[in-house]
């Protein structure tokens, strides 16, 4: 025993240790986009620490089109996505290290990450840009009564059983949710052959787009029930089925609207979280909405030299924002590093009326002559339909976007002009959600 | 023998919800489209629907036992379930390179199954369950 002891010290005590510009946590879409803006930004000691075998995060599960319509203007699959941005990286010889994970990000940038080929190795960093994307939340935040057979899955885990391993979960799946993992994993479960007896929404209406509903679901004759939820689950060593029943306008059940669906296998598709463990213990501070770090628009957090971006910031619906995003962190972090970055004497604070859930950046620190527009990213609270998102200061319209549908599962963007920003009434932006006739 | 069809339009975010009124194949007429691609999308739904089927591959000596792929170009809707079908009993060998053609002509549609990623070889022989 003391033996072994004296082993593990004397390893902690030949621990690797380096130096470098720019360490990004994530081997993502989001910490591809930043590693590769930052480089082209005149940046090359870069490294990635990724603790999968391979790059490309989530996007390599998901094998459906539907991405890069936005900054490919093509249809492109997850994978085909996230194999642009992995050969961009490797032609622009950023270190690259797989199946390994970081433990550790310290508020003064030192970064502890571990692998069996080096054991640990303590980083010392100029910068940090997280960029470790989000968790789906499991059966443990839902507190459905039953008690704890096989076969409860999160969409995502599913998706990765079917896609990559070639499992499937199950033969008779419920899917709890209608966000669009779930609703891509009802079609994925149909065709590779099992039955998909319905998905469920607690909610009036689905948390997926339209295109996901009616692809996905319509298609194939599966039902999406809203205002329903499964407030049992039967089976002990397995999945046996679920009571569903209606929910009221508090989300609380109806008595009497039960009814049992028999099932073997539960799929989960209830929301993601951020996933900032790293973070906190860094000294970041969160968002009591989006679940990840409070950053400006250069997408530094309140940590100096630590910034974030993509799903650890705020879930996107479409990666090809992740980018768009990821893009500014990397280039932001790499102008900083060239010390091209001026800062604000006061920040320009930006807040929303409650019509609007969030909104991403928080604020406006710096002034960068080389930088047109700023984008803001926002989601309203609820569908809206025929609205103007207005953003003005001291009572003075600035600038507005006009949205046909606004949906809480649909990110909106408005782009503040940089000469805008050089005569505020007030260090204040404020965005608010206004009916056409009232605009 | 008239009968109305909804169609929801999924050429963006807004998702009209389109009545077509048709008779015996034909569109008489069409209505809740909001826009020009709107209209387009509602005919050809009606007329031919079709989609990129996405769907994986069973891979013999890779760093992962699938490789995903899919339809390099939409095949008819009611082909989906039965394309699938056929490619459960393809089997490629690692290496596969993004846009190799797995299978040339699925369901006699003439459009080819392209892999959607790089699956290199696995450096060392899998390990045999058990």
């Amino acid at each position: 025993m003391t033996e072994s002891r004296q082993a593990v010290t004397g390893d902690l005590d030949a621990m690797r240790r380096e130096e470098h510009d720019l360490v990004v946590v994530g081997g993502g879409p989001a910490g591809l986009g930043a590693a590769q803006a930052a480089y082209d930004e005149g940046v090359d000691d870069i490294v990635i620490l990724e603790r999968d075998f391979e790059l490309g995060g989530i996007l390599q599960q998901c094998v459906h089109p539907g991405f890069g319509l936005e900054y490919f203007e093509e249809e492109l699959t997850g994978p085909e996505y996230a194999q642009q941005f992995i050969e961009n990286v490797a032609e622009r010889g950023v270190d690259i290290r797989l199946d390994t994970m970081v433990l550790e990000v310290t508020h003064d940038r030192t970064v502890y990450a571990v692998n069996d080929e080096d054991g640990v190795t303590e980083i010392d960093a100029e910068k940090v840009i997280l960029a470790m994307g989000c968790r789906e939340r499991t059966r443990d935040a839902l507190d459905i009564p039953g008690s704890r057979p096989a076969g409860i899955f999160t969409a995502g885990t599913a998706q990765r059983l079917i896609n990559m391993e070639g499992k499937l979960p199950g033969e008779k799946a419920v899917i709890l949710g209608s966000g669009d993992v779930g609703l891509i994993m009802a079609r994925h479960m149909h065709l590779e052959g099992a039955e998909v007896e319905a998905v469920l929404e607690i909610m009036p209406y689905t948390g997926g787009i339209t295109r996901n509903v009616v692809q996905c679901l319509e298609d194939f004759d599966i039902p999406l029930r809203t205002q329903q939820t499964i407030t049992e689950i039967h089976g002990n060593d397995r999945v046996e089925g679920v009571t569903v029943q209606e929910v009221d306008e508090d989300f609380e059940p109806i008595p009497g609207t039960e009814y049992e669906i028999e099932c073997d296998t539960i799929l989960l598709s209830v929301g993601l979280i951020p996933e900032n463990e790293l973070s906190i213990d860094a000294g970041v501070e969160l968002h009591s909405v989006t679940g990840g770090p409070i950053v400006d628009e250069t997408r530094e957090t309140n940590v100096e030299d630590i910034y974030a971006c993509g799903n650890v910031l705020h879930v996107h619906d479409v990666v090809d924002w992740v980018t768009e995003e990821s893009m500014i962190a990397g280039r932001s972090a790499a102008r900083s590093l060239q010390d091209r970055v001026e800062t604000r004497e006061e920040p320009i604070e930006i807040e929303s009326t409650e019509k609007l859930r969030y909104v991403v950046p928080d604020r406006i620190s710096t002034v960068d002559p080389d930088r047109e527009e700023i984008p803001l990213y926002m989601r309203v609270h609820a569908p809206m339909e025929e609205v103007f998102v207005t953003l003005s200061s001291g009572g003075e319209q600035l600038a507005r976007t006009f949205e046909r549908r606004a949906e809480p599962g649909e990110m909106i963007t408005l782009n503040v002009d940089s000469e805008t920003l050089a005569e505020l009434p007030e260090p204040r932006l404020e965005l608010d959600v206004v009916q056409r006739e009232e605009a | 023998m008239t009968e109305t069809i909804t169609i929801t339009c999924i050429r963006c975010p807004v998702g009209c919800d389109i009545d077509l009124e048709v008779e015996d194949g034909e569109i008489l007429s069409m209505e809740g489209a909001g826009c020009i691609q709107g209209e387009d999308y509602a005919r050809e739904e009606y007329r031919n629907p079709t989609r990129v089927l996405p769907t994986t591959v069973r891979v013999k000596g890779g760093v992962l036992p699938y490789v995903p792929v899919k339809t390099a170009e939409p095949i008819p809707k009611g082909e989906l379930e039965a394309a699938v079908e056929e490619l459960a009993t393809v089997e490629v060998e690692a290496p596969i390179e993004l846009g190799d053609v797995i299978v040339e002509d699925i369901r006699g549609t003439g459009v080819a199954i392209v892999a959607t990623r790089d699956l290199p070889a696995a450096e060392e022989e899998p390990v045999a369950a058990d």
